[in-house]
Formats: C-alpha cells, structure tokens, sequence
C-alpha cells in the first residue's frame, strides 16, 4: 500500500511540475474544456475531460459510466436462454452480433454444435449486423467533419438491411433470434432474393461514400497523419477490428479461429492498411463493408438445407466449466468468459467488450493533437456508449 | 497431478489441425513453467479448444511480463471471479417467506483456487493465433479491508482500465496502479457491486419472475376483492 500511495504522490507531482513548466515555458494558462456528455461525436453520453495548451491537447481523459447497466450481475439472475435479451443491447447497432458469443460459449460448455443450415444463418445476420451497424458510420463520419449529406445516405441504405433483419427475425434492432442450440426459426419466403437485391444496393453505397467522401480534399487532409496509432501500442491496449487492421496489423477473428460460423467456407479478403491514421481506420470500415457484402452472397449461394435447431433439452442447464468465446463483431473482438457450475444459470459472465479496449488508448492517442482532431479521433476510432459501459 | 492429464480425454487421430494446436499449447505450458517454475501452480489443457494457467500471487506481474516475452502482446481483458456463491440465489426467493439455508462452501472453476476471489486475464499472441487465461488467487483479508494483488499495468497499458473496473466492482486493489479511480459508479458509492454478497435490490424488493408478479384476473379473484371493486363501482 504504501507503494501505491508514493506513486500518486509521484504523479501528482510530475503534472503540478508538467503544468508550471507549460505556464513558464510558452506563458500560456492551461484551459480544462469538457467535451460532452452531450456532443454529437460521443454517440451517446460520453464525457471527456481535456486540458489544453492554446489549441493543444496536453491531457485528456474519458470519463465513461453515464449509461452503465450492470450487465454482468444482471446475468447472475437470469438464465441462459434469457441472457441473450440483456446482452443484445450492449452495441445496439449490430445487436445480433452480439447474441452469438455468448451462444456459441454455452453450446461448447454443453458440448452440442448448431446445424449446419443454423451456423450459415448466423453468419449471414452476423454480417448483415456488421453491414448495418458499420453503415452508419460511414455516414456519421461526414457529419463530425461538417459534411451532412453522407448520413442521410446512410440511414437511407441502412434501413434495408434493418427491414432484411427484421424480416428474418421480427426485430429491427433486438433480433433475441439465437437460440442454444440454433435459431428461433428458418428464413421467410423470398428472403434470399431480396437479400441479394439489398448487397447491390449496399455496395453501390459504399461506392458512393468513396467517391463523395474519402476523394474529399478536406477529408483528407483533416484525417491522414492525424491520430496515428503504432502497431505495438495498439495491441498492448487490446485495440481489435478495425482499429487494429488499420495499424497494419493482420488478424481477424473470422478467419484466424477456428469457430462454429460458416467463415472457413467462404472467401474473403482481411484488409489490412500500414498508416494506422484516422484516414486508415474509416477506409478499412469501408472496405470491410464491401467484403462483408460479397461474403453474404457467396452465403446465400450455399446456403445447406436441413433443420436450424439441434435436439436440446427443454429445460437448458449448462454443465460445470469455464468458456472464453469470441468472435469479430462490427465493432472489434467481443467476447464473453462464461463460469457455469451446472445451474440454470451462469454463475458468472465476464463480458469483453471491443469498445472498452477502443476507447481505453484515448488520453495515449489525444496528447498532443489540436481539439478539432479529437473529434475526427473520436469519430474515426468508432465506439457505441452501450459498449463501454456495459 | 499431472497437470496435463486432460490431453487423454478427447483427440481423436483424424483431427490434424487440433494435434497440431496442442502440441503448441504444450509447448507454452513447457516456457511458462521454465519461466515461473514452481510459482505455476495448475494448467488446464481443453486440446484444440483453449488453455488455462494459474500461478501463485507473488507471481501475477512476472506472468505477464512471462507472457509477453512468449509474444502475447495483444491483451485481451483482466477481471476477477467472486467464487463466494450468493446468498440470495438467483433472486427468486419470496420475500415474505423466510430465506432459505444455502451452502457457503466455495466450489473453484478450472485450475482450482484457494481463495474467495481469483483474478483472471486473457492475453493472445496474434501471430501464432492462440490465447491463454491466467488465474491467480486474490489472498483473503479481514472484512471491511481490501484484498491486494500486484498491477499488471507495467506489462500491459491496457490494464489500466480493466483494473480501474475490476477496483470498482470487486473492492480488488492494484498495487502499483497509478489511478484506481471508479469507471462507472459515483466516487462516494458504497459496496463493490460484483461481489457475490452484493444484493441486487430490484430483485430483492420484486423477484422476477415471481409468485408475487401473477395477479388474478377479472372475475376469478377472491372474493374480497370483487366485492371492493363492486362497491367501488356503487358509490362512483
């Protein structure tokens, strides 16, 4: 303990010490400026705190907790099939991404596999998820950098997707369609077809934001070299999806993990970019929404015939053991270590979410950089509150 | 024990890629021991599936810092496990009937443990495309003191927020920590939500779903109430 208590004093020190060096040094006051809760680049209610040097950023720090649901104890109470209704609404943008985790650690804790017509269904909303979700960024970019056209696109495009999910499973936004086992139910009539009409226009979207946005001049310049993140930094602070593609480093939890989703018989490329600006994490998410396209038709072409629910038991009871499942959700790894000691429920559920680890380099990322690229920073590192605070 | 004694459970020879993956966590339970020695104290190996490490208190930092050399740089997330198991079940107990008698007795997960609360982190190594969890126990203290384990903020950055949460939720200090602010609650909350003795008040004061949330239907209620209704209707 006493280690601990010299080592605040220490830090206390060293800023009172950084602050009079600032004061002495450019004869500037430094300023503390809150940016939020209420801000349109913290979708949500994110408070960040930083102190400024003139225009610069000398520190900042994240203030998160203001939607805080105490998801992990709420799955103390429940049981596992009524988990999968909490858990939707942590990235509430791509809920059913969500769902599949946490399913996918109670079938390997009860030892069953879904069928295989289940496991392509899932990822083939899995995607649709990632699509939705990551569309809107697109158009959400445009407008933390004063272009307002691109979200009016996007919510344009992205509420077909939203019609094809809750033509599948009856909820635009909290699908609850997984189920241990499978799923709910198989896909309506005609649903393929209208999928497939859907890609095109998703693809043509992307083509779009591409040509609108990322050709942009001020674009541009307001993002490349801004916000850049080494590949070193990046994994010790456990940055994944984009964020971490966009460092240069190549690893996607669809293809490097061998899990029950229909990944492996598909093809599709994993787009890696070597700047790790703000510039390269928006491309990759723009990228990837174009692969995750062609990998929902090339899902729709195979799709297997057969059943989309395996024989469970009725009264679903999870034998004792430990599970850590993760899979690549539109925002990054999120994943869920389940405790089960045989019960109707978890005994405990450790829930990772992509978020958290995004948000958690922000006072590492801000140190230095001017206030109009902390939102462009913000913006480009793409968090949902719902995420953080869990 | 053998601590790998799980490998006989499952392979099967026509699974190559799974062998495969094994013989590679092998090999990173074989540098973890030559790097810690008798501080890893259990392994659970799931072939093909996952594995499991727990090493003794004193050792937590220098696990990391033992993984990290491996080339496990990605961190993954650090949390804890409160293995008290709850005194209020699931919260389906009626409130107006007296609690009932539930063991106390603490039933460790994989890997064993000797204490009330256990650590837990995963770190993944991105090249190699695998992960490990690493248990350590969490020595108990009096009632009303903190429990104390070293940071693993020095290995890792990433921590630094993972401990704040796990601070805030589990009462769990990090000695070494530069900042155990709370994450989400407001500084003057009392009690660590997480642990298991932690009541969950909406239950607690409404189980869900309970006896008390069926109400009788119209018309096949007791009869005092009928009669209330009717009387009710009477004067208006």
């Amino acid at each position: 303990m006493t280690d601990l208590i010299d080592r605040q004093k220490l830090s206390y020190i060293a800023a009172q010490a950084a602050d009079a060096r600032l004061n002495v040094e450019l004869e500037t006051e430094g300023m503390t400026l809150n940016i939020g809760p209420q801000h349109p680049a913290t979708h949500g209610t994110l408070r960040i705190i930083v102190r400024l040097d003139g225009e610069q950023v000398v520190w900042a720090d994240p203030s998160a907790g203001y939607m805080h649901r105490g998801y992990e104890k709420l799955t103390e109470v429940r049981t596992f099939p009524q988990v999968t209704t909490l858990i939707n609404r942590i990235d509430w943008l791509g809920s059913f991404a969500n769902e599949v985790p946490f399913i996918l650690a109670a079938e390997q804790l009860m030892d069953i596999e879904a069928p295989p017509r289940a496991q392509w269904i899932r990822t083939i909303l899995f995607e649709l998820s990632r699509i939705a979700n990551v569309s809107l960024f697109l158009g959400d970019l445009g407008v933390q950098l004063g272009a307002i056209t691109p979200v009016f696109m996007a919510f344009r495009d992205r509420e077909y997707v939203l019609n094809l999910i809750e033509g599948a499973t009856g909820g635009r936004f909290h699908p609850n369609f997984d189920r241990i086992g499978g799923l709910k139910d198989d896909l309506p009539k005609g649903w393929i077809d209208e999928t497939r009409q859907v890609m095109k226009k998703l693809r043509n979207f992307c083509d779009e934001i591409e040509n609108l946005l990322f050709g942009n001049k001020i674009f541009q310049d307001r993002t490349r070299g801004i916000g850049v993140i080494p590949p070193a930094v990046a994994q010790q602070y456990g940055l994944s999806g984009a964020n971490l593609r966009a460092s240069g480093v190549d690893w996607d939890l669809r293809r490097d993990q061998k899990i029950a989703l229909a990944y492996d018989k598909v093809d599709f490329k994993v787009w890696t970019h070597p700047d790790g600006d703000s510039f390269a994490r928006c491309w990759i998410r723009l990228q990837e929404t174009r692969e995750a396209t062609k990998i929902v038709d090339q899902l729709l072409d195979g799709i297997p015939s057969g059943p989309v629910m395996a024989k469970v038991p009725r009264i679903i009871k999870v034998p004792e053991g430990e599970a850590w499942v993760s899979t690549e959700n539109p925002l990054g790894e999120m994943g869920y270590y389940v405790v089960s000691q045989g019960d109707l429920g978890p005994f405990r559920v450790k829930i990772r979410t992509a978020s958290f680890n995004n948000i958690s380099i922000v006072p590492w990322v801000l140190r230095g950089v001017y206030v109009p690229d902390v939102i462009t920073i913000l913006a480009s590192l793409y968090f949902i509150l719902g995420d953080i605070d869990k | 024990m053998d601590p790998l004694s799980d490998t006989s459970t499952s392979p099967t020879a026509d699974e190559t890629p799974a062998l495969a993956s094994d013989t590679l966590r092998e090999g990173i339970v074989d540098k973890l021991r030559a790097a810690l020695g008798d501080q890893l104290l259990d392994v659970k190996l799931v072939p093909g599936t996952d594995l499991w490490a727990r090493v003794a208190t004193e050792a937590w930092r220098d696990t990391g810092l033992a993984l990290r050399d491996q080339g496990f740089h990605y961190f993954c997330f650090l949390s804890a496990i409160d293995w008290l198991p709850s005194p209020y079940g699931r919260g389906e107990d009626d409130p107006t009937a007296p609690a009932p008698e539930r063991s106390t007795e603490i039933v460790h997960g994989y890997t064993g443990g000797e204490t009330r609360f256990q650590v837990f982190a995963r770190v993944t190594d991105i090249e190699r495309h695998i992960g490990v969890t690493v248990k350590a126990d969490v020595p108990d203290v009096a009632a009303g003191e903190s429990p104390v384990i070293e940071s693993w903020v020095t290995n890792y950055a990433g921590a630094n927020w993972h401990e704040r949460e796990c601070h805030e939720m589990f009462g769990i200090t990090f000695a070494g920590h530069p900042d155990l602010r709370n994450m989400y609650l407001p500084t003057d909350f009392e009690g660590y939500p997480l642990r298991k003795d932690f009541p969950l008040l909406a239950r607690l004061v409404k189980p869900w779903p309970g006896i008390v949330d069926v109400e009788p239907l119209p018309g096949e209620g007791d009869e005092s109430t009928d009669a209330a209704a009717d009387g009710e209707g009477a004067s208006a």
